[in-house]
């Protein structure tokens, strides 16, 4: 893949300035959900569906799509906001995050929001799904390529590795799987709670080509992107590593803002970071 | 299929067929295809055959990213592994996205046999039938599972079809036509109905043969679909008749015993006697000793049937 133009990394950088207001802007509305991991996912959704993914929202059931499974799936405002962006939902949907009657689910949910791929929610399960289309892919002999998120907590499930194996033993390249690094999950530090590490070795150990970038650098993350999707014979796991909460100088690294939303000053406090 | 079969070798010939009929049906297995027979269908098309290993989970996630891009998956294992096993994968990834997976577990209930308790799964039918989007088919013989394949490719949705171990002998009339939801009356009666699924059928129909010789009339209805339940029919014979017996294959505990006994305690309250696997777990024996030792026999139903039209009588 070419090198990425200093105009794309700006056109980036403010598409993901814009997307991070729209998420704190709906779990402040909302008065819950999940700002911390949300913060640390936007940049690779970001490259994802607006410089790789072969998406169109007015077709939105093609099969031939690319497929994006959030593993994840706390941190769907990130993904509620891009999808909105793209125009796949009214924008007005977001400020009915996780209230009654909305389409816009606490955790994404493929049968009430356009553009979600997959219900998610349970973590661990994100990957065996992603195999399933992959491999649905090969069937059909399509080329859209399938996208998983998974992040560092969750590697805790044992069926995430379960799903690794399989996605090793089929050989399915045209998988790309992102491991969102941040280090924390609710009770602590990863390394603290229950160490998953050494996390490059283990992918590897299990037949994935393995790629480690800075989570928030597009031009890297663009690369290695590139570097997944021609490599053949095996799947490609890409670990991203990012800050929990990226953005924000109050939330970031910090463990609370896992699960909780703004007050109206944070907010607002948060709203004027981003504005820099 | 007019002959004495176990219900998942009807299962493993049918998939066949029906994998020759539609390009889009695939089966997933863990390991154990050679018991559930799929191994019939990996032989004819091994694209559409994926042996997941001994990964029950991952193969309930993968089969659910199948159905999402467009295909049928039946996803075989046995009963215990197939429920219980990888109930949130199955709740979170198939049946809250109502995706169409059809699970087809084999070797439920108690006659599985010597491989003991840990492998006779008497609460499969009470955990999926909880779960919202879910159908529940329990086939009575080798030609019913054979239709139930085919009714459940059909069908858009999850499927749970519960299937058995040893031989059992055809007991649905040839011809009776099979629809998803609506159960079959076998045998007309007035004074009491025995509602049966799977093998409890057959000594329905041999309770209700007793009883007639003891001078009374007992209807046999067939749940093959224990959900969504044929709540007309099964008003229709509680008015008839005023007096239930169910029995399955199951614990009494939330399966065809329980639904039955929510249909009837919400809409027409008559004495319900459930015989099933009283909450307890089996043990290894030869399926024969087992079902008597568990009270799983026609001499038992009658027994049943007696209760219940006794307590019939103290309430009228």
């Amino acid at each position: 893949m070419q090198a990425i133009s200093a105009a794309t990394v700006e056109e980036l950088r403010l598409k993901a300035r814009k997307l991070r207001k729209d998420v704190i802007t709906m779990i402040y509305e909302a008065g819950s959900g999940h700002p911390g991991g949300a913060l640390s996912v936007l940049d690779i959704l970001v490259v994802l569906y607006y410089k790789v993914m072969n998406i169109d929202p007015q077709i939105e059931k093609n099969p031939h799509r690319d497929r994006l499974v959030l593993s994840k799936g706390h941190a769907c405002p990130a993904l509620y906001a891009v999808l909105a962006d793209k125009g796949f939902f009214p924008p007005a949907y977001l400020s009915s995050l996780r209230k009654i009657g909305s389409p816009l689910q606490g955790h994404p949910d493929m049968r009430k929001t356009p553009g979600i791929d997959m219900s998610t929610g349970s973590l661990g399960q994100g990957l065996s799904a992603a195999n399933g289309m992959a491999l649905a892919a090969r069937l059909n002999q399509s080329l859209y390529r399938t996208y998983v998120i998974l992040g560092d907590g969750e590697s805790q499930e044992g069926q995430v590795w379960e799903a690794a194996m399989t996605s090793a033993h089929y050989r399915l390249d045209n998988l790309t799987a992102f491991l969102d690094y941040n280090g924390l999950q609710i009770d602590g530090w990863i390394r603290d709670v229950k160490s998953p590490e050494p996390l490059a070795d283990k992918w590897r150990a299990f037949g994935w080509h393995v790629l480690e970038v800075d989570g928030h650098d597009y031009a890297s993350l663009l690369e290695a992107i590139g570097r997944a999707n021609s490599y053949k014979g095996a799947p490609t796991m890409i670990i991203a590593h990012t800050v929990k909460g990226k953005g924000i100088s109050f939330m970031e690294n910090q463990i609370d803002w896992h699960g909780r939303a703004p007050n109206k000053e944070e907010y607002e406090k948060a709203l004027a970071e981003l504005e820099h | 299929m007019r002959e004495e079969m176990a219900t998942r070798e009807a299962y493993g010939k049918a998939l066949v067929k029906l994998g020759r009929n539609n390009s889009k049906v695939v089966v997933l297995d863990a390991d154990l295809s050679k018991s559930t027979k799929t191994v019939l269908f990996a032989e004819e098309f091994p694209l559409r055959f994926f042996d997941m290993g001994v990964a029950e989970a991952d193969m309930m996630g993968t089969a659910a990213g199948l159905a999402a891009s467009g295909f049928i998956p039946y996803v075989s294992t046995f009963g215990v592994f197939a429920t219980g096993r990888v109930y949130d994968q199955i709740r979170s990834s198939i049946a809250y996205t109502k995706l169409n997976v059809k699970i087809a577990a084999s070797h439920t209930g108690i006659t599985v046999g010597e491989d003991g308790a840990s492998h006779q799964s008497i609460e499969d039918i009470a955990l999926m039938r909880v779960l919202p989007n879910m159908t529940v088919v329990v086939p009575a013989d080798a030609q019913q599972t054979c239709l139930a394949v085919e009714a459940a490719a059909k069908h858009e949705g999850p499927v749970y079809l519960r299937l058995g171990r040893p031989k059992v002998p055809p007991v649905i009339p040839e011809g009776l036509p099979f629809e998803l939801g609506k159960a079959q009356l076998l045998r007309e009666g007035d004074d009491l109905v025995f509602i049966a699924a799977g093998i409890t059928v057959k000594l329905a129909l041999e309770a209700a043969s007793l009883m007639e010789g003891q001078g009374i009339s007992a209807a046999v209805v067939n749940v093959h679909t224990i959900k969504p339940l044929d709540e007309a029919l099964l008003l229709q014979l509680a008015q008839k008749t005023g007096a239930i017996v169910t029995a399955e294959e199951h614990s009494v505990i939330g399966g065809l015993g329980g639904a039955v006994a929510e249909l009837i305690s919400e809409n027409y309250p008559v004495p319900v006697m459930r015989v099933g696997i009283n909450d307890c777990f089996g043990e290894s024996g030869s399926p024969k000793e087992l079902l008597q030792k568990y009270g799983l026999t026609a001499e038992k139903m009658v027994a049943a049937g007696r209760a219940a039209l006794e307590k019939k009588a103290r309430v009228y």
